[in-house]
């Protein structure tokens, strides 16, 4: 050691690196859930299984909506790095509105399977799939009352560092979201409705 | 709808012993309240400490807060031990059976979340930034919130003394005992939300600490060359981030269960509680990592700097931390042998927990290697150290055996494995951490403890730990389970009972030395000051600033080049000089992390007694106090040069008249 200051230590985007942290206990978060669901799937207590519950063509609709909203997002932040206040807005609000569709499609199936009887009481393989689709759906919502938060910090102070760096972080949430979902529309809908 | 959810006057109602419990902790927080109106220090304490984003603060509230719960953990474990001890054939002892289950598991849960893991981060935030030659953490303000989230939980689990009752399911709240059906009361959502709160607040420490780690160094301090303390604590960050949200998910299934009907871990409608214990115990075993590798850190630093030679073995000593936190993530199942997961699973688990004691046998040795021809010196610090290994080993052992299925059948949920894991948590974390308080408390506080009195609490720990636990191998052997509140006298248990309620006297004894201890040294600070900030002669960075170590921690940023740098510095007579100074940038004191937590706290308390108005409520007041402080563009402060100078000149001056 010496007490001669050489240079300052590289200012290495902490926050990013953190939120890449946070990103990972979340997905082992959501690993939980999706291990839980494994064991409980076939657990249906004598209620309607998984093939007889799910209807495939809306759920796809949700994927292809919420997939296109990763891309939405992605366009949002192609144009921060070009300084477009404006465009940063429009994509953000298309993302925001697919986001809220999708969020509406899910509380749809949702209402639809509680009010015909299966609701997450019925078995535990319905309480293990409300529960999962449900996290997921929360962190949407979460997503968007961020998105919502920021529109309105970019639509006041416009592209700044700091906000630039929400912006970062907020398409790194949403884009991971959509990889989750990816993950239950394969484990939870497909592979349920083959069964 | 009522407004008060299911939360009736009958909730402030409680049995006699209770009551006194309820009554001691008024009393306490009435003269703590009136204290502080009489000193008039309501403004000190709100600008100094409930603000603070000092991690050196924040780790001094931890460390006042875990001591708190440790002395209720010991009242839970003296009415315990008196309740064993007398409660035989005809005498039912002190308490109905109703208040044992609730005193068991607040034990357990006090100790492991409230006491063990408060020490933990304590220790954590006042020395992992100073080791790395960092001014901060990488999250100041996400460090308040975790520390407040701890705070609230503690709270929580507090109230449920006073308004209500606690968990009689254990202090892992098994189902389908701990389901709506078997436990119908508030208890086990005491348990699950104090547990909630502070579990999060863990997870996102686990996040700081690992971005602190990785991303703020000294220029120069490789992976290789930080101090091992350093390296104890990556390995249980990394465990942190892989098993909290374990807990999370699972204390959240339960809560499901329990508030909205589902069906995840019940006995009936398809629900799976073996499922619980796979989930709860994937979490459970890397936490008694998370616990148990900074207490190896600290032994290290402590072994090495008493010894006063380098440490042995300083690459086999992270090898052997990489390997146990592997090998902590496939070893879960050994706490449930007996589910019968048929012989090959149990092989395969059986073997890979005695697999553990490899690298963990190569740490004992490095210790004794580093003593070998050191020149040591016996001050408090080196006796926990002692006791440590001498207690550990014997947990080891203890530990080892019970790896083989076949004898863990024999010995499951007796006394034996009761004996076993305070083997490895007095005597392997709590020795650590008392360890590592007395060695790190004038860094924190600018002068040391008493050693004589230090010593007196170390025999008594250590003996009252042997008195204590010896007899509960030998009634586990005997065929005693655990948690039990009454036992036929023809066992021929008793006298063993009463000899372990003895050994939990001298512990108690030991505890009275700690807070005489501590009373003595405050009132002759003078005599034992630490002028030069290196009390010890120390071997890492945070012997080289001044004890207690300045707000910015660093005046001009270490760069270093090797291993034990501040030793070096000192052997090559280079270890203090003067510098140019510049001003320093710190983050301004915030209130929004207690303000954060705070509401988390009612949310907390509102889903206990479903209320769910309150609920709601709190939530937005979450949300908002978020977006609010997220908002806060003006979170920094400058310390300027001069400030910087003149801090600096006066410690120079207090290191010369030493």
């Amino acid at each position: 050691m010496s007490v001669v200051r050489a240079v300052a230590p590289p200012d290495n985007d902490k926050t990013l690196f953190g939120f890449w942290v946070y990103l990972m206990t979340d997905c082992v978060f959501f690993a939980s859930l999706f291990a839980t669901y494994a064991v409980l799937h076939t657990s249906t207590f004598g209620g309607p299984g998984s093939a007889q519950l799910f209807d495939l063509p809306p759920v796809l609709a949700e994927t292809f909506i919420l997939l296109t909203s990763s891309f939405t997002a992605g366009l949002a932040m192609l144009a921060a790095h070009r300084g477009n206040k404006h465009q940063v807005l429009g994509w953000l609000m298309v993302t925001f509105v697919l986001g809220a569709a999708f969020l509406g499609l899910e509380l749809k199936e949702f209402h639809h399977l509680a009010t015909t009887g299966n609701s997450w009481r019925r078995s535990g393989f319905l309480s293990a799939f409300f529960t999962l689709v449900g996290t997921h759906g929360l962190h949407i919502s979460v997503g968007l009352v961020w998105m919502g938060v920021l529109m309105t910090k970019v639509w006041r102070s416009g592209l700044t560092a700091v906000n630039l760096k929400r912006l970062t972080l907020v398409s790194l949430f949403w884009h991971f979201l959509d990889i989750i979902w990816i993950f239950i529309f394969t484990m939870v809908y497909l592979m349920g409705s083959l069964s | 709808m009522n407004l008060a959810g299911r939360l009736t006057v009958s909730a402030f109602m409680h049995d006699p012993i209770t009551m006194g419990g309820v009554l001691m902790m008024i009393v306490l927080g009435l003269g703590v309240v009136g204290a502080l109106f009489y000193f008039k220090r309501w403004r000190w304490l709100w600008r100094e400490w409930l603000t603070a984003l000092d991690p050196k603060k924040i780790g001094v509230m931890y460390l006042g807060l875990a001591s708190f719960m440790l002395l209720r953990g010991v009242a839970d474990v003296m009415m315990i031990r008196v309740q064993q001890a007398t409660s035989v054939g005809a005498s039912h002892g002190i308490v109905s059976t109703d208040t044992f289950q609730q005193v068991f598991s607040a034990h357990g849960t006090i100790m492991i979340f409230f006491v063990a893991m408060g020490f933990m981060f304590g220790l954590i935030n006042l020395i992992v930034p100073l080791q790395i030659g960092a001014r901060d953490v990488a999250f100041p303000f996400l460090n308040s919130v975790s520390f407040w989230l701890y705070a609230s939980g503690l709270a929580l689990i507090n109230l449920s003394l006073v308004i209500g009752s606690f968990s009689p399911a254990g202090w892992l709240a098994y189902p389908p005992l701990s389901e709506l059906a078997y436990s119908p009361g508030v208890g086990v959502d005491y348990w699950i939300w104090s547990l909630q709160i502070a579990g999060l607040g863990s997870l996102l420490s686990g996040i700081n600490f690992t971005v602190t780690i990785l991303r703020m160094r000294a220029v120069g301090m490789s992976l290789m060359k930080m101090p091992i303390f350093v390296w104890s604590v990556l390995c249980a960050m990394a465990l942190v981030i892989f098993a909290f949200p374990i807990l999370t998910a699972t204390l959240a299934m339960l809560a499901l269960d329990r508030t909205l009907g589902m069906h995840f871990f019940t006995a009936t409608g398809g629900g799976n509680p073996m499922m619980y214990v796979n989930l709860i115990w994937s979490w459970g075993h890397p936490e008694v990592y998370i616990l148990m590798l900074p207490a190896f850190g600290i032994y290290s630093e402590i072994v090495a700097t008493f010894a006063r030679k380098r440490l042995f073995g300083y690459k086999s000593m992270v090898f052997a931390l990489g390997a146990i936190t592997v090998l902590s993530f496939i070893v879960w199942l050994h706490h449930f042998f007996t589910m019968g997961a048929g012989a090959d699973v149990n092989a395969f688990f059986g073997i890979m927990t005695g697999v553990i004691a490899i690298p963990t046998g190569v740490k004992v040795f490095n210790w004794l290697f580093t003593m070998y021809r050191g020149r040591i010196k016996f001050a408090t610090p080196m006796y926990w150290f002692l006791g440590f290994v001498f207690t550990f080993t014997i947990g080891g052992m203890t530990g080892v055996l019970m790896s083989v299925p076949a004898i863990d059948f024999q010995v499951h949920n007796t006394l034996f494995l009761v004996a076993h894991f305070h083997n490895m948590i007095i005597g392997g974390v709590l020795f650590g951490y008392f360890a590592g308080f007395s060695y790190w408390f004038p860094k924190m506080f600018g002068f040391k403890l008493n050693e004589r009195l230090g010593r007196y609490a170390f025999w008594c720990w250590f003996v009252g730990f042997l008195v204590a636990f010896m007899p509960l191998y030998i009634l586990g052997l005997m065929g005693a389970t655990r948690r039990l509140d009454h036992y036929d006298a023809s066992m021929g248990w008793q006298w063993l009972f009463i000899v372990a309620g003895v050994g939990v006297a001298i512990i108690c004894a030991g505890i009275g030395f700690q807070l005489l201890q501590l009373a003595v040294s405050i009132w002759k600070r003078k005599a034992n000051q630490d002028l030069t900030g290196d009390p010890w002669n120390g071997r890492t960075l945070e012997w080289s600033v001044a004890s207690p170590a300045p707000v910015y921690n660093f005046a001009v940023l270490p760069v270093v080049s090797e291993r034990d740098p501040f030793w070096e510095a000192k052997e090559a007579n280079q270890a203090y000089g003067l510098a140019k100074y510049s001003d320093i940038v710190m983050p301004k004191n915030s209130g929004m992390g207690l303000i954060i937590a705070g509401f988390a706290f009612i949310f907390g308390f509102a889903v206990v007694w479903h209320i769910w108005w309150l609920v709601a409520l709190a939530l937005l007041g979450v949300i908002v106090s978020i977006v609010v402080r997220a908002s806060d563009d003006d979170t920094e402060a400058i310390i300027p040069a001069a400030e910087v100078q003149r801090l600096e000149a006066a410690a120079r001056a207090r290191r010369q008249t030493a």
